[in-house]
């Protein structure tokens, strides 16, 4: 058994886990390539289907590529997409750089707001209507109680210390120095009402072992993650005007593995791109207390 | 390979850990300049702890709070080292880190000495099963890098880990602010002819044997996509133990079903006929049998788990309130999810110095018993002595993890001789060809038992029949079963023998018929006075617990049981015209009656 399949091995079992236990459950994509390894995962577990749907907080800010490339997905794989969004702050144009928001401010309401509220319910979500393919108000107000989410342990100070199954309070707070203990894969599947769990497959999971994955199983990335001759490339998918894309050539998921085992990326870290971070003193913390994923 | 870092608060469990990343080369670019300008900024000497005691208050503290996953490889593998919190409040924390690792690291300050939580640990370590333990005595360079009192933490320290039977690899002294013997072996202690931490490291062996044993896989769920156009039946779980084949045939314990393997499925898979621990497998039968998630597959030819509802075991608890005999708690084993109540407990640990007390009567936070737990249903597990993985336990409390426990001993339940009747049973069995699907489709109905109890002249068999009645003029496959048609018969041979085991013998006659009904599709009404507890427990364990309905008609002061439905007295035909509807109504909401349409 190698590494990837012993990766491969927990994903699963904790996806099945989340399934069995959660009436309510959803999956976070953010179209990066983590929570789309998520997705492959999930297919995995479920043997070619994904029974529960897959949730996409749009802050309007993605590049368009990004959005073409869910709907697509969505279409092929048969997906339960749905959609949503902080409306009042779009049109008061509290946001960044364009309006009158800072960065860490535009992400507490593009995401974590909407984020929050989309879980929960009392926002409007959009489901996509497959006949059609467009997107339709959701009838579906229920909040979710699981919620199954792509972040890895090595990304940031705050997620080296998660749990598989990580509970949130009512308000979707995190208590990070009070978490339950989980241990002989034995998960939090209970949880009082008004709360929900957090569930995060991918938590062992390097950025390497990413790609690796990615290549073994030939999964389908969007393109930004690769150089198209301008020598740039993203390494992390965000919002625009937050994420600045890398000096970079590689052009394919064998280029970027070389180019993180042994180039030039070997030491440097992942969401170096990400200027919100260095707003919060150089991790998430603060924005992940208080329900960022 | 995953590595745990413990030992007692203060003692550089995370200085070590920073130390071994620095050295290595393990961080990315501008990390160690990073954390040495915030500290600068904050007016803070730099620790190499702070590379990993990410969080802020953490750093504010300067301790570790929860277990962080830190990457690093030699140039022989890729580790995640599980940094684990010292702090005696975090015990929790230390349990989630370390019960995930093959190996660990366990620190000792050569000034402080051999304190509470350097033991505490090292037991924990050996509850949760890691094997595999190097003790690092710390901070030499405050000891004058002296070879006596290094011998003297070893002496003290192996004797401790002596008398809990955990054999430590080695014991390796080192400076961690210093850098000394983390990555290579230096001058200052030449007395020392040993290795450093990263060749210890790299000494670990990973990987188990848990394929060669006998197969144990919980189910986790039984999948049909049929929303998605998929009619494959899929039984899915984790290997544990043991591997499994196509054509193999399969028990599924507590219930003791069998089937065949038919296919093993994958999705985006090489097709396979083979599978083994610890990949999580899924598969269809041959035939066709109603399990849920929760049962145990096991290879019928291999060794059976023990099933049983009363366990002895040893048990650690992390609850802030104490585990108590009066309060009902959830046990989680496998996939299963029982009630579980704290029937005795036989000694309380400290586990800090290995004291034993035999008077207690409840196990408090921090704890570690031997205790004896019921179950309110029976489950599938084995002893540690025979499958670590599968005696392993957790205890709900309220909404929390709260305790783990191993599991030691099967305690014998009163089941125990309806029980191997009904495995028997289940083995020999001869399935219908036709599946029960098939039929309930056909009657528009499944099976069900629906059993009427009371005290004697209560209108219990009126109700019965009246029911009886009002489902077959409904169009469904029902018949009322009165016991005396039970007692002449089938029990001609005990009749009139008066005593426990003959009604305990009566009640699994009856609810062998019943079970023999039920397969054949049947909504079967039976009447028995004031049934207790106990006649329901041998009913459950002979028939599908999930298809028994319980109606109490009359007074119920002396009654033992929790019924599904309760009712006054049914001695007029307007009174059991209502009860009827009430049941009937039940019938449709429990899914066991409905319309085709």
């Amino acid at each position: 058994m190698d590494h990837l399949d012993r990766l491969e091995n927990i994903g699963v079992h904790i996806l099945r886990e989340a399934y069995a236990s959660f009436k309510n459950l959803c999956m976070l994509w953010s179209i990066g390539k983590d929570s789309t390894v998520l997705l492959w995962l999930a297919r995995k577990a479920f043997f070619g289907h994904v029974p529960f749907p897959l949730v996409h907080i749009d802050t309007h800010y993605k590049i368009p590529e990004m959005i073409e490339y869910r709907d697509r997905l969505a279409r092929e794989w048969k997906l339960t997409m749905v959609v949503g969004e902080n409306r009042d702050a779009l049109d008061n144009k509290q946001t960044f750089p364009d309006g009158n928001a800072d960065r860490l401010t535009c992400c507490k309401k593009l995401k974590t707001e909407a984020l929050v509220n989309t879980l929960n319910g009392s926002w409007k979500r959009y489901r996509m209507n497959h006949a059609t393919g467009g997107y339709e108000i959701d009838k579906n107000t229920e909040p979710y109680t699981g919620v199954i989410v792509g972040a890895r342990a090595d990304e940031e100070g705050s997620r080296s210390k998660e749990r598989y199954f990580s509970p949130r309070d009512n308000r979707s707070e995190w208590d990070i120095g009070d978490q339950p203990p989980e241990f002989w894969n034995q998960f939090k599947t209970d949880f009082a009402p008004g709360t929900h769990v957090r569930v995060h497959p991918l938590l062992d999971w390097t950025e390497l072992n990413i790609w690796e994955y990615i290549e073994r199983e030939s999964i389908p990335t969007v393109s930004l993650y690769y150089d198209h001759g301008n020598g740039k490339r993203y390494r992390s998918l965000g919002c625009g005007p937050c994420t600045n894309p890398i000096d970079s050539t590689s052009k394919n998921v064998r280029d970027i593995i070389n180019e993180l085992k042994s180039g030039k990326l070997k030491n440097i870290a992942e969401r170096s791109g990400r200027a919100q971070d260095k707003d919060d003193g150089g991790g998430l913390e603060t924005l992940r207390r208080e329900g960022y994923m | 390979m995953d590595i745990v870092i413990v030992g007692h608060v203060d003692h550089g469990k995370s200085t070590v850990i920073g130390r071994l990343l620095a050295d290595t080369g393990s961080l990315p670019e501008g990390k160690l300049e990073q954390v040495k300008e915030n500290c600068e900024r904050n007016s803070k000497p730099f620790e190499y702890a702070f590379l990993i005691d990410a969080l802020k208050d953490e750093q504010a503290q300067g301790i570790t709070i929860d277990s962080a996953r830190v990457f690093f490889k030699s140039p022989k593998r890729d580790y995640i080292i599980i940094d684990a919190p010292g702090h005696i409040e975090f015990l929790k924390n230390m349990v989630s880190g370390a019960a995930r690792a093959e190996a660990a690291l366990l620190v000792i300050d050569a000034g402080e000495g051999v304190r509470e939580n350097s033991k505490r640990h090292g037991y924990m370590l050996s509850m949760l099963g890691v094997r595999q333990i190097a003790v690092i005595v710390n901070k030499m360079d405050l000891v004058r890098y002296d070879e006596s009192v290094y011998n003297s933490i070893v002496n003290e320290y192996g004797a401790f880990l002596k008398e809990i039977d955990i054999r430590p690899k080695t014991f390796i002294p080192v400076s961690g602010i210093n850098g000394d013997n983390i990555t290579s072996l230096v001058n200052a202690m030449a007395w020392y002819s040993g290795k450093s931490i990263l060749d210890v490291l790299d000494d670990f062996t990973s990987g188990k044997d848990d394929a060669d044993k006998p197969l144990r896989m919980p189910v986790q769920d039984v999948y049909k996509f049929t929303r998605f156009g998929d009619s494959r039946r899929i039984v899915s779980g984790s290997i544990l133990t043991g591997s499994l084949a196509v054509g193999d045939e399969v028990v599924f314990y507590p219930s003791g079903k069998k089937s065949r393997i038919r296919s093993i499925e994958g999705f985006k898979t090489k097709e396979t006929k083979t599978m083994a621990a610890p990949y999580p497998a899924g598969f269809t039968l041959e035939e066709q049998i109603y399990i849920t998630r929760g049962e145990m597959a096991a290879n019928s030819h291999e060794a059976k788990p023990l099933v049983s509802s009363r366990i002895r075991a040893s048990l650690f608890w992390l609850g802030k309130n104490p585990m108590v005999k009066q309060k009902s708690y959830l046990l989680k084993i496998g996939s299963v999810k029982v009630q579980a109540r704290l029937e005795q407990v036989h000694r309380v640990i400290d586990a800090s110095d290995l004291s034993c007390t035999e008077q207690k009567e409840m196990i408090e936070r921090h704890d570690v018993a031997e205790c004896t737990i019921k179950c309110s249903k029976p489950i599938a597990f084995d002893v540690a002595g025979d499958n670590t993985l599968t005696s392993r336990f957790v205890i709900v409390d309220e909404y929390e993890i709260s305790g783990g426990g191993i599991i030691q001993q099967k305690m014998e339940d009163s089941q125990d001789w309806v029980r191997d009747k009904v495995y028997l049973r289940n083995y020999k069995w001869e399935k219908s060809l036709i599946p029960a699907e098939k039929r309930a489709e056909r009657y528009t109905q499944k099976s069900c038992l629906v059993l009427v109890s009371g005290k004697k002249n209560q209108g219990k068999k009126g109700l019965a029949r009246a029911l009886e009645k009002t489902l077959f003029n409904d169009g469904r496959v029902v018949f009322f079963l009165g016991i005396g048609n039970v007692l002449y018969g089938i029990d001609a041979d005990i009749k009139g023998e008066k005593g426990k085991d003959e009604r305990s013998e009566h009640i699994r006659r009856l609810a062998e018929v019943a079970h023999i009904m039920m397969e054949a599709g049947v909504i079967l009404v039976v009447t028995a006075v004031e049934l207790t507890q106990s006649d329901l427990e041998i009913i459950k364990t002979v028939v599908n617990p999930d298809r028994i309905m319980t109606v109490w008609v009359g007074d119920d002061s002396a009654s033992d049981i929790n019924c599904d439905i309760y009712v006054d007295h049914a001695d007029s035909e307007e009174r059991q015209e209502e009860y009827v509807a009430i049941i009937k109504e039940y019938l449709q909401k429990s899914g066991v009656i409905f319309n085709p349409w």
